[in-house]
């Protein structure tokens, strides 16, 4: 491999280095750029899967996360709202989990010191399924479940 | 280049309260055109915001957030008059930074 990275190198001079790893397919276009985006956990398909990608073990269940105007139905899946509120010390991130949609993990939010461990936003669900808010907090995993019943479904269109 | 950012950031007590509304697309990547074809995933990846250089949230989203994202979070200090700024970027490499002003 590496000699025939000096090859190329010698003979395309005008190629960079990146072009190069991608044509060599360790970079597929359009990962280069989000170094920091977690592929892998947002690839998987169990909360067991998620939770290893994430670099935690077995979440222990917690009354102190709460899910705050949540909605027990919702009727389009396309945009349901979902906020997450940790009273857990030292919280550092919360993630929503949702269970029967193709790819569990829908979004991680670090929470730097001196802002709320608290954030909401708008979700897609593709049928009736169980919603996870997994909190990490000085280093232990707590998470949260609620049902949420999809009366029109959000994948698919 | 997308559309622009709605974002209002308001103090509320000691902390600030920003909501930020985003343009874009979130294809996920599952559905499929009208002659079958999948049409390939489109969607807001990493999302900072930061308040006098300092990062007040950072997100990691999937294609399961909705389509013009909404995004809401409190962070203790700021003041009015000072500028809080978003930026957000896709899997296509897409990036848009917006700021606006705490009211």
């Amino acid at each position: 491999m590496d000699s025939k990275r000096r090859e190329i190198l010698k003979t395309g001079g005008g190629l960079t280095l990146l072009s190069l790893a991608a044509a060599a397919g360790w970079l597929k276009p359009g990962d280069a750029h989000a170094a920091d985006w977690n592929k892998a956990a947002f690839e998987t398909k169990s909360m067991d899967e998620t939770m290893k990608a994430l670099g935690g073990g077995a979440p222990a269940q917690s009354m102190n996360i709460t899910f705050v105007s949540t909605p027990d139905i919702a009727e389009n899946g396309a945009v349901v709202p979902i906020g997450v509120a940790s009273a857990i010390p030292k919280t550092e991130s919360i993630a929503i989990l949702i269970e029967k949609n193709p790819n569990m993990l829908t979004a991680v939010f670090d929470i730097p010191p001196g802002t709320e461990p608290a954030v909401s936003t708008r979700v897609k669900m593709g049928q009736s399924s169980n919603v996870y808010a997994v909190v990490k907090a000085d280093g232990k995993y707590y998470m949260a479940s609620k049902e949420i019943k999809v009366t029109l479904g959000g994948c698919g269109g | 280049m997308a559309d622009p950012m709605k974002i209002r950031a308001a103090v509320v007590g000691d902390s600030t309260e920003v909501k930020v509304l985003m343009s874009h697309e979130m294809e996920t990547g599952q559905r499929k055109d009208a002659q079958g074809k999948l049409i390939p995933g489109w969607f807001i990846q990493t999302v900072t915001a930061t308040y006098n250089g300092k990062t007040v949230l950072s997100a990691q989203w999937g294609p399961a957030v909705s389509k013009n994202p909404f995004l809401s979070f409190k962070f203790k200090g700021g003041a009015k008059g000072d500028k809080v700024q978003i930026t957000w970027t896709d899997n296509r490499g897409d990036k848009r930074t917006d700021e606006a002003t705490i009211g």
